[in-house]
């Protein structure tokens, strides 16, 4: 009986410690990153898509280890529990009749080093390491060289140095 | 037994006897009219059940496969040319759309009964449902793709190099129909073990 309007005076008085404290700005301006300007509760008109590119051309890899990038489009892949579209050309025995390159054998190996029959579900969900592409300007400058680039600059004479 | 026997005589011997108050004028022209309306009413009415909104008046429809479609680039594209229900699902000619309408009073006696009523009932069955479906299309050569997608007027050179690839060579000598290759365009895959190609 004591307590019953206890709950209420707690409302209450926190309440008041919200309202008072009012000096800070509710609508701070978000970091300059990916989305420059504005404040957080500012909506912008989204920048426009970009389709996918298509030309079935293979690139190139910045590192060995580099999962390739897709060179075409995957607009409305089913990838889940029950299908996997990537699997219906890449698969080993699909391969060679869709002509597509075979998923590499690294894809069957499980975390315990054993090599199973079919893809591991580790490497199951394709998407994960491998991206198709947009030709769009990058976000944020990429400033990475490859190794063959720092090599070159390590052994150039004219450009030693730098 | 006999009663019945003894109706249908009755009525046969009215239908075989002249008539002997409307003439011939009026009973053409009547039966010409009546023709009309229930005809048309017929046609009417099977149109109206071969209507999107006729499809998704059972949950089971709107509820699974109608959310599916909604994502797929035959429910919302750059130029606003859309599919519905049975331009998939349905034929356009006649007689078969006839015979698919007789073999959709099977789907009646399922929304009735329940066989699919709730969305685990519905994932149990997917394989089934979409067997059924990939048999018919492949069966009458994926005709209801090709009322809108027609070979004859493809055009190689703006598809895709896999694409123009797999038209030119496998669909042109006919030895692939479209559903061999695009299943799962507009709903999502039930379980594919097993399934050639997969």
């Amino acid at each position: 009986m004591k307590f019953r309007l206890l709950p209420l005076t707690l409302l209450a008085v926190f309440g008041l410690a919200i309202a008072a404290e009012t000096n800070y700005p509710l609508d701070a301006p978000a970091p300059d990153g990916r989305r420059p300007g504005g404040t957080i509760t500012q909506e912008f008109t989204p920048p426009k898509l970009h389709d996918e590119e298509n030309k079935d051309i293979r690139r190139e890899r910045n590192y060995p280890e580099q999962p390739p990038t897709i060179p075409h489009s995957i607009r409305g892949y089913h990838v889940d529990k029950n299908a996997n579209k990537c699997l219906s050309c890449h698969s080993r025995a699909n391969s060679a009749r869709a002509q597509a390159p075979m998923i590499s054998i690294t894809h069957y190996t499980d975390r315990d080093h054993q090599t199973l029959a079919a893809v591991a579900p580790r490497r199951y969900f394709c998407t994960q390491c491998h991206v198709p592409q947009h030709d769009v300007k990058p976000l944020v400058e990429n400033r990475f060289k490859n190794i063959d680039e720092l090599l070159y600059r390590e052994t150039s004479p004219s450009t030693s140095g730098n | 037994m006999k009663s019945i026997k003894s109706f249908f005589k009755r009525y046969w011997g009215v239908l075989r006897r002249p008539s002997v108050h409307y003439s011939l004028g009026a009973l053409t022209l009547g039966g010409f009219i009546a023709g009309i309306i229930f005809w048309g009413g017929f046609n009417t009415a099977l149109e109206a059940t071969n209507t999107e909104a006729f499809c998704i008046s059972c949950h089971e429809m709107e509820d699974n496969v109608y959310m599916e479609i909604k994502d797929t680039i035959h429910y919302s594209n750059r130029s606003g040319v859309r599919a519905t229900c049975p331009d998939c699902h349905v034929p356009h000619k006649w007689t078969d759309k006839i015979a698919r309408k007789m073999q959709a009073s099977k789907e009646v006696w399922g929304t009735i009964f329940g066989t699919i009523n709730t969305r685990e009932k519905f994932l149990d069955k997917r394989r089934e449902l979409a067997e059924h479906e990939w048999a018919r299309l492949k069966a009458n050569d994926s005709l209801e793709c090709r009322n809108c997608h027609d070979f004859g007027f493809m055009d190689f050179t703006r598809q895709g190099k896999r694409a123009s690839e797999f038209h030119s060579t496998a669909l042109a000598n006919g030895e692939a129909t479209c559903i061999d290759c695009h299943k799962g365009i507009a709903h999502k895959l039930p379980d594919m073990r097993g399934v050639p190609g997969w």
